[in-house]
């Protein structure tokens, strides 16, 4: 990997990165409290008493939360701790209904682990290893709406003990590019293992950001951290707006602040929040209401053996198995969806070839990553609906055989994403099929070079490139439905 | 007949099982006497149509031939920090005052279950905070019991639980519900002549009690006997999955169960607790209790539990930290007290409602409670009390290897004055200095009346016994209360 530096007026400056990501938990209840988790519901109607912090309630740990939280760092090779210990956090806020967040800070459910990062697509193996010093469970806090009165602020609170996992990072980034690459890895581990859905824009995943500067081979020098950023370019503008702040702090005299920060999307800038003199003391201790998380081991092989095919396992399989290249095993493996929706099309088409899954999985790799994607894209009354698994593998297949020719493959598809009707019944009645019968191919090469004996001395007079114009004659003549490799190889021979 | 208010919860069950009376004669006769109680203040609010309510549901049931519970017919008393459906739930405090809990405490609704009936809300120190009712914010209980120096001075009734302990003793109710996080239960029944026991931690859930020290409170009877304490506790127990900390059990029948036979059980009686100073009528009544047990065929040792002297300011560290953090709730956001100044904002908010809704007592340990977790000291006084606490519960471990239950004084005091110890809030907190250590380890202990002292007010003894076995704390109090036949009650001089 290339070096990232910053030019100082007093020469070069290295950036230390570390992330605290905050994931969802993907779970039907709180992580202390039976109430619903769904976005977007009707403030304050996913509340229970819980949650809302009544006289004598009380927090029952949920086991599919610490099931979820267990099996994220099983993923990212971390030490699962079979003891582990929740504690309050104290502070007083309105969007904190207890006073207080349920945490971990002592004992976490998950120790060190650590994530293999590339930064270059084409070469998926070239990477770096982050680590990740421990991943804890923790509540969510409400919501406060400052937007509904002139005077008071209103508090909804759905969210209020919505269970969270903080993934904390060590120290190990050097750049803006690495900590993207970072955050895209771990939002597709927890895709793939299912424990958050890794939507930035619901809040559902968002990271704090500590950004430090030194002299390459320095000390580290003091961070900053920066709150609840919430997509990856935004945590890519806040690493270079930060680390080129505090260059120029440092180099004009000064001294950065231990602080926390702002980002601002609209400006791409950072603000402080708060000074390190402003500092809460949370006066952590373990919560007497709950008792010392303990897990069995066969809670554990339960956890373990639940666990997906993780995507580099199926890189490397994709890579070694179906034969695909490194780019495209890479691009196929990076999402959940995308891996899904490739398996799929690629059983489907096997099947409907009769072949095995590897003679045909550069065909459908090539189909998901660049042709589908690119029709879909120019076709603007595409109903989602309609582009099944079904579909594309009659497309493929009908490609594969000959039947149709890449042009028509996507007119096909085009035509499926609007009607939802049969490939196969398409390229019948559309006429949307090549023809490879030799004899009809014969009389109609037979008849383009009649037509053009002019051109056919010409070539054989050593004008090579007339070979196209020939093509182009005889594709004309059958309408493009010709297959173009037999139309080849007729004028090629009938040529001389 | 007997006057129906003279009667122990195992006496009105027989009687309205019988046909000897109906539940709803009981109900309407203790109905009364809270009602011609308002001097003692042991009520903060009453429910006599609850009551009422209750046992006309158990006389219907004894007309079907159903069964009636376990309390079937008895009319009690909830202390108020018991949160009660459709009824004011305030921990005795300005910030929960009009606060009525659309849901029920596991503790309550089992007894309700099980036959009982509501007579009213009882007060309490607030938030459970106190040790002579006198922090409550709807006033001070004021017991029953009057010394017999004629000078009719006004007496503790004990705390937190001083409603329950002054209502049981006066007749307001043959029982009563308390909760113990130091010596809540044992103190107010010692010093009113009754009888209360604190079970194991987790015996009881503690779903719906507003909290004070989560790590250590826990609920339990107070009743006039030792038998109405194992009914009761039989009917407040059992694990609740909604308390992470609940026991999960089996609730033994305690009840059944009982035997005074002390044959082959060894009684420890532990040498720190014999303190300097000490009022030469607690000893008395303590060698009253060890003759007793002897009596009753046990034999007596001696034993030693070092670290008792550290065991109450390691309480006074662990019980505010956790009530620090348990009472940042309220907050007036949500319910209870908001003090919203003029142009207030969040902070002035938190300021102005917290600064009335707490009472003095709250405050200051709220503030103890913030010290000693803050940071850089957090070490110092919370780990370091974590760690006597270990200690304590040690010196327990140790010595039930030489006994089975621990024979102790309930209180170093019988019931001083209303306001005596105000101004003092050490003096005040020394109470608790028998009670507090059974707290810290979580084990059952009781408190039984051992008679009247020359003043003529009534004093208790302390059975300690192993995690899980009230059982032997029940038989122990049992042994105790038939030998010491304690039938001394309070003059009726409010009525």
């Amino acid at each position: 990997m290339s070096e990232y530096r910053i030019q100082g007026a007093t020469g070069e400056w290295e950036v230390v990165i570390g992330l605290e990501v905050h994931a969802q938990v993907t779970s039907k209840a709180k992580l202390f409290s039976g109430a619903a988790t769904a976005f977007g519901a009707e403030p304050n109607t996913q509340v229970s008493l819980v949650d809302a912090a009544m006289p004598g309630m009380l927090p029952v740990p949920n086991r599919e939360c610490i099931r979820q939280a267990v099996r994220t760092g099983m993923a990212i090779d971390a030490q699962i701790n079979k003891w582990s210990r929740f504690d309050r956090k104290n502070y007083f806020y309105a969007d904190l209904p207890q006073g207080y967040q349920i945490s971990q800070l002592y004992h976490p459910l998950v120790g060190e682990g650590y994530l293999d990062v590339s930064l270059d697509d084409k070469d998926p193996e070239n990477t770096k290893r982050i680590g990740v010093e421990r991943i804890h469970v923790e509540q969510d806090a409400g919501k406060l709406m400052h937007d509904q009165h002139p005077t008071m602020s209103y508090v909804d609170l759905n969210r209020s003990g919505v269970a969270l996992m903080e993934i904390v990072s060590k120290p190990d980034m050097r750049s803006p590019a690495e900590a993207g690459a970072y955050v895209r890895k771990l939002r597709s581990i927890l895709r793939y293992v299912g424990s958050c859905d890794g939507n930035m824009e619901e809040g559902s995943m968002r990271a704090d950001v500590n950004v430090s500067v030194r002299k390459p081979g320095d000390e580290f020098g003091t961070r900053t951290e920066t709150k609840n950023v919430n997509s990856v370019r935004f945590v890519m503008q806040v690493i270079e707006y930060e680390a080129n702040r505090q260059v120029d702090v440092i180099e004009n005299g000064g001294t950065v602040d231990q602080e926390t920060r702002l980002f601002d999307p609209d400006t791409g800038t950072t603000r402080t929040m708060r000074s390190k003199e402003d500092a809460h003391d949370y006066r952590y201790f373990p919560d007497p209401d709950l008792l010392p998380l303990e897990l069995d081991d066969a809670f554990l092989a339960d956890c373990r053996e639940s666990l997906p095919e993780l995507p580099d396992a199926k890189r490397h399989r994709y890579e070694n198995e179906l034969g695909l290249t490194a780019y495209n095993a890479g691009q196929l493996t990076a999402d959940v969806d995308v891996y899904q929706r490739y398996e799929a099309i690629l059983a489907a088409t096997a099947a409907k070839v009769g072949k095995s899954e590897s003679d045909v999985a550069t065909q459908v790799a090539n189909w998901v990553l660049s042709v589908a994607p690119g029709v879909k894209n120019a076709t603007e009354d595409a109903d989602e609906a309609n582009d099944t698994t079904a579909a594309n593998a009659g497309i493929i297949a009908l490609s594969a055989a000959g039947t149709v020719s890449g042009g028509q493959a996507k007119e096909i598809y085009e035509i499926v994403l609007k009607t939802g009707r049969e490939p196969e019944e398409i390229a019948e009645t559309e006429g949307l099929k090549q023809n490879s019968d030799t004899g009809a191919i014969e009389a109609v090469v037979d008849e383009v070079l009649a037509n053009n004996a002019d051109k056919v001395e010409e070539y054989r007079g050593g004008k090579d490139k007339l070979f196209g114009f020939f093509v182009g004659q005889t594709m004309k003549a059958m309408k493009g439905q010709g297959n173009p490799a037999v139309v080849n190889e007729i004028l090629k021979a009938k040529l001389g | 007949m007997t006057e129906l208010t003279e009667l122990t919860v195992a006496a009105i069950r027989k009687g309205v099982a019988g046909g000897d009376f109906t539940a709803v004669e009981v109900a309407e006769a203790f109905n009364a006497n809270v009602a011609a109680a308002s001097e003692l203040n042991a009520f903060i609010v009453a429910t006599p149509e609850k009551a009422v309510e209750a046992a006309q549901a158990v006389d219907a049931k004894r007309a079907k031939g159903e069964d009636l519970g376990k309390m079937g017919g008895v009319p009690i008393g909830m202390k108020d920090l018991f949160a009660t459906n459709g009824v004011q739930t305030t921990a005795a405090s300005h910030m929960l005052e009009g606060f009525v809990p659309q849901y029920e405490s596991t503790v309550s609704q089992k007894l309700w279950d099980a036959g009982a009936g509501m007579l009213g809300k009882l007060n309490l120190d607030q938030f459970a905070m106190g040790s002579s009712n006198e922090t409550s914010y709807f006033g001070n209980v004021i017991s029953p019991w009057r010394r017999k120096d004629g000078g009719n001075a006004d007496l503790a009734p004990g705390g937190s639980s001083g409603g329950s302990s002054s209502a049981v003793s006066a007749r307001l109710c043959p029982a009563a519900t308390g909760t113990d996080t130091g010596g809540s239960i044992r103190q107010p029944a010692a010093f009113t002549g009754i009888t209360g026991i604190k079970p194991t931690y987790g015996r009881c859930s503690r779903w719906g009690v507003v909290a004070f020290a989560s790590s250590l409170d826990q609920a339990g009877p107070m009743a006039r006997d030792v038998t109405d304490c194992a009914i009761m506790l039989e009917a407040m127990a059992g694990f609740d999955p909604k308390d992470s900390t609940s026991l999960d059990m089996p609730v033994p029948e305690w009840e059944a169960g009982l035997n005074p036979d002390m044959k082959g059980k060894k009684v420890g009686i532990p040498r720190e607790y014999r303190m300097d100073g000490m009022d030469p009528e607690i000893l008395k009544s303590w060698d009253d209790g060890i003759a007793w047990l002897k009596d009753a065929g046990a034999e007596v040792v001696d034993i030693s539990l070092p670290h008792t002297k550290y065991a109450l300011p390691a309480y006074y560290i662990i019980a505010p930290a956790e009530a620090s953090s348990n009472l940042a709730r309220y907050d007036g956001v949500r319910y209870g007290l908001r003090d919203l100044p003029e142009g207030a904002g969040l902070q002035d908010m938190y300021a102005a409602t917290r600064a009335d809704g707490f009472g003095p007592e709250v405050k200051r340990r709220i503030m103890i409670g913030t010290y000693v977790l803050s940071a850089g000291f957090y070490d110092a006084y919370y780990n370091q009390a974590q760690k006597v606490r270990a200690l304590i519960a040690r010196d327990f471990e140790q010595a039930w290897s030489q006994c089975d239950v621990i024979l102790a004084p309930t209180c170093p005091s019988a019931a001083f004055a209303l306001g005596d110890k105000t101004s003092d809030p050490l003096s005040m907190y020394l109470n608790d200095v028998f009670a507090v250590p059974a707290s810290l380890a979580g084990l059952p202990a009781m408190s039984v009346p051992a008679g009247l002292n020359s003043e003529g007010l009534p004093l208790g003894l302390q059975i300690i016994g192993k995690a899980f076995d009230e059982q032997g704390v029940l038989n122990a109090g049992l042994a105790i209360e038939q030998r010491a036949g304690f039938t001394a009650k309070p003059e009726a001089w409010w009525k």
